[in-house]
């Protein structure tokens, strides 16, 4: 077992022992699914609105090339500086470089998971520049020197008492439990780094082709103070967030609220399309849009799963996840985490490192059904696993697997091993749940129910024979 | 021998190959797709000549309509695959959508909850076939749970490999099913029924589990 594997065991060991994060995620949830639900029912056919979704990033990933040259070309028509970056070190250098050319002090940063991804605060930190999240649940969660816990709401595990909590220790400010208040402790530290930074940096929603711009969706206005009032703006995109036309829009907005937050509409969606141009009184002077790879052209090379890049990064799936419920966002270790994550990530950081994430997964499906733009999400977990098997089968699961197939082959074995497991089932009793117990990885928290006097075979027979 | 009681009892014959062990659904799970095939190919040879195949499990019927398909993808035996997977069906959906039954003549008096087995609800679509039966069942009391659709934690050998996972899936479901009051839990998977069972009686739960068509051959 790799060490991804074993900090995932560990961590999913304490989180589902843990009944006041379930109950809190649970408590957190119910909300969302009466809204969403309320929300979903306001479009003529949710599951047509699926459909269209499906079809148009169908289209616009299978033409990702034609698509993105089309975007990069009406963004650099109007003063856009356009980085291809192969991978995320890439990334990094080319945004440091930026701030260090203009001699940048201080960073304000709107919610991106592709920032994550790349691990940019990090690297803007280490380059010696001082870099403030201004979503407000990122900030808490900067504060806290931890990775967001989940991709669309980083905080959601924890509770009004520890942020107020987390406040008063990082920011003097007096313990409180209204939510106002505590959003009017972020609200004036923010406006003072807004007035600081000198440069902006922003994800993108959706990159429109037709148009060469990027949307950004958002409930705290944050994201148009990041973007518009420092001199520079650098919008991190990664290639998949194409979509072919503005009208797109129309359809992909309402349906990101929907599944992701139960909102009918997000509060702030705005589309930026270059710099300050001639005569416009605001805006930033330069804009940078970096269209991130990092191993996404091998997923768009696989036929099999290229639909994984669909996704629009809502986290319905999340919101649905058993797993995800029951072992919470950090244990994954992943930028992506829930169903979606544990079907690109191994993809984006290694097959063989990542598959655990797929093998911890009973399959339910509740991911796929929720998925607005229709990515088979449970089963590329199965195509991961035989993808893994393929590349580095194991000794032991091999062995496994074909006594399994020899016992499934002969009907005689197959009996003979029921007839075994009848007689010795009483002796696992004596044992049950001890280090000795063959079944003790089910029989430690579950019972076994006991076998069958006769197989079916016999009371087939006997009836036959009558 | 529910299955049997109930389709003799509307007037069909039932044949029970001997030769038939797994559907391969565990080594297709764990990624081990050739060894699934030798399992899947051997059932298809054993069920050739039938008119209708029906399972117990949502999940083993699965496995033969939806997964069978896709491990027999352009292999020289797809059609045979495609041919089995039309002609299988789940014990309540062959009941309800191919022979139209929604009355099977049964009675049962108790207060019933019915749990979704993901596989039955989400791949084959089948929601409304078992509730259809077991609302005309006389004397039964059918009460939803508000988790009828969430996963029990079962899983395949997700249950072992991840057992603290699962066990927590299993007490989140078994919650909701105390929840209702009901006597029974009932469901179209026996495996799903396994770790209910085993939950439950963990718990020290006097909830009893039943197989749907148990509930069925009850007259």
């Amino acid at each position: 077992m790799n060490v991804y594997a074993k900090e995932f065991n560990e961590s999913a060991r304490r989180y589902t022992a843990d009944l006041h994060h379930r109950d809190l995620i649970h408590k957190a949830l119910s909300g969302y699914y009466a809204k969403r639900d309320e929300f979903k029912n306001r479009f003529q056919s949710w599951s047509g609105a699926r459909d269209l979704a499906a079809e148009i990033k169908w289209e616009a990933i299978n033409h990702l090339d034609r698509y993105l040259d089309e975007f990069v070309s009406k963004l650099e028509a109007r003063g856009t500086k356009v980085f291809w970056a192969p991978d995320a070190q890439a990334a990094r250098d080319y945004i440091v470089g930026v701030a260090r050319q203009h001699q940048v002090r201080a960073v304000i940063k709107s919610k991106s998971m592709t920032a994550e991804e790349i691990h940019l605060n990090d690297a803007l930190e280490k380059a010696g520049f001082e870099i403030a999240e201004s979503d407000l649940g990122e900030y808490i969660v900067q504060l806290r020197e931890e990775p967001p816990y989940h991709l669309v709401f980083p905080a959601m595990h924890l509770t009004r008492q520890q942020i107020s909590d987390l406040f008063h220790d990082k920011l003097g400010s007096e313990p409180t439990n209204n939510p106002e208040d505590l959003t009017m402790v972020a609200r004036r530290v923010m406006r003072r780094k807004y007035c600081k930074a000198e440069m902006g940096i922003s994800g993108a929603n959706f990159a429109i082709a037709e148009t060469g711009m990027i949307s950004i969706t958002e409930n705290e206005g944050n994201a148009r103070l990041t973007t518009s009032l420092p001199k520079i703006h650098v919008a991190l995109v990664g290639i998949e967030k194409v979509l072919p036309r503005l009208s797109d829009l129309a359809l992909f907005l309402p349906m990101l609220a929907t599944a992701g937050a139960g909102q009918s509409i997000t509060c702030y969606n705005t589309l930026y399309g270059g710099p300050r141009q001639p005569g416009e009184p605001d805006g930033p002077e330069e804009f940078h849009v970096v269209l991130l790879d990092n191993r996404r052209t091998e997923l768009l090379a696989d036929a099999e799963q290229r639909d994984a890049l669909h996704c629009i990064r809502c986290g319905a799936c999340l919101n649905v996840c058993p797993i995800f419920k029951n072992v919470g966002g950090h244990s994954y270790g992943t930028t992506y985490q829930g169903p979606i994550g544990s079907v690109i990530t191994p993809h984006l950081r290694g097959l063989q490192d990542w598959k655990h994430l797929s093998q911890a997964s009973s399959l339910c499906g509740a991911c796929t059904e929720a998925c607005p733009v229709k990515i088979n999400l449970h089963h590329h977990l199965l195509h991961n696993r035989r993808n893994a098997v393929r590349a580095h089968p194991t000794l032991l699961e091999k062995l496994i697997q074909f006594g399994f197939v020899r016992m499934m082959c002969h009907p005689a074995l197959y009996q003979f091993a029921a007839s075994v497991g009848r007689l010795a089932q009483p002796l696992q009793r004596w044992l049950g749940g001890t280090i000795l117990d063959p079944v003790r990885a089910w029989a430690k928290t579950r019972s076994f129910p006991p076998l069958a006097k006769k197989s079916f075979r016999e009371l087939w027979r006997e009836r036959k024979a009558s | 021998m529910s299955i049997v009681h109930v389709l003799e009892r509307l007037g069909h014959t039932v044949d029970y190959p001997e030769a038939q062990t797994c559907c391969g659904q565990p080594p297709f799970n764990t990624g081990y797709w050739d060894e699934a095939r030798v399992v899947a190919e051997r059932q298809m040879a054993i069920f050739r000549d039938a008119e209708t195949v029906v399972l117990a499990s949502g999940s083993c019927a699965t496995m033969v309509r939806v997964f069978y398909p896709e491990l027999f993808h352009r292999h020289p035996r797809e059609a045979e695959a495609r041919a089995l997977a039309a002609k299988t069906f789940e014990f309540s959906d062959f009941l309800v959508n191919r022979l139209g039954v929604l009355d099977v003549g049964a009675r049962f008096p108790g207060r019933v909850t019915f749990h979704d087995g993901c596989h039955g609800l989400r791949e084959l679509g089948s929601k409304k076939a078992p509730r259809q039966l077991l609302q005309h069942v006389k004397g039964l009391e059918l009460v939803e749970m508000t988790e009828a659709e969430t996963c029990c934690g079962f899983g395949g050998t997700f249950a072992v490999k991840f057992p603290m996972i699962s066990t927590a899936m299993g007490e989140v479901k078994c919650a909701s099913i105390t929840g209702t009051g009901a006597d029974y839990v009932v469901s179209n998977d026996s495996s799903c029924l396994m770790q209910i069972r085993g939950v439950l009686d963990r718990q020290g739960k006097s909830t009893k589990t039943l197989h749907l068509a148990e509930v069925l051959a009850q007259t």
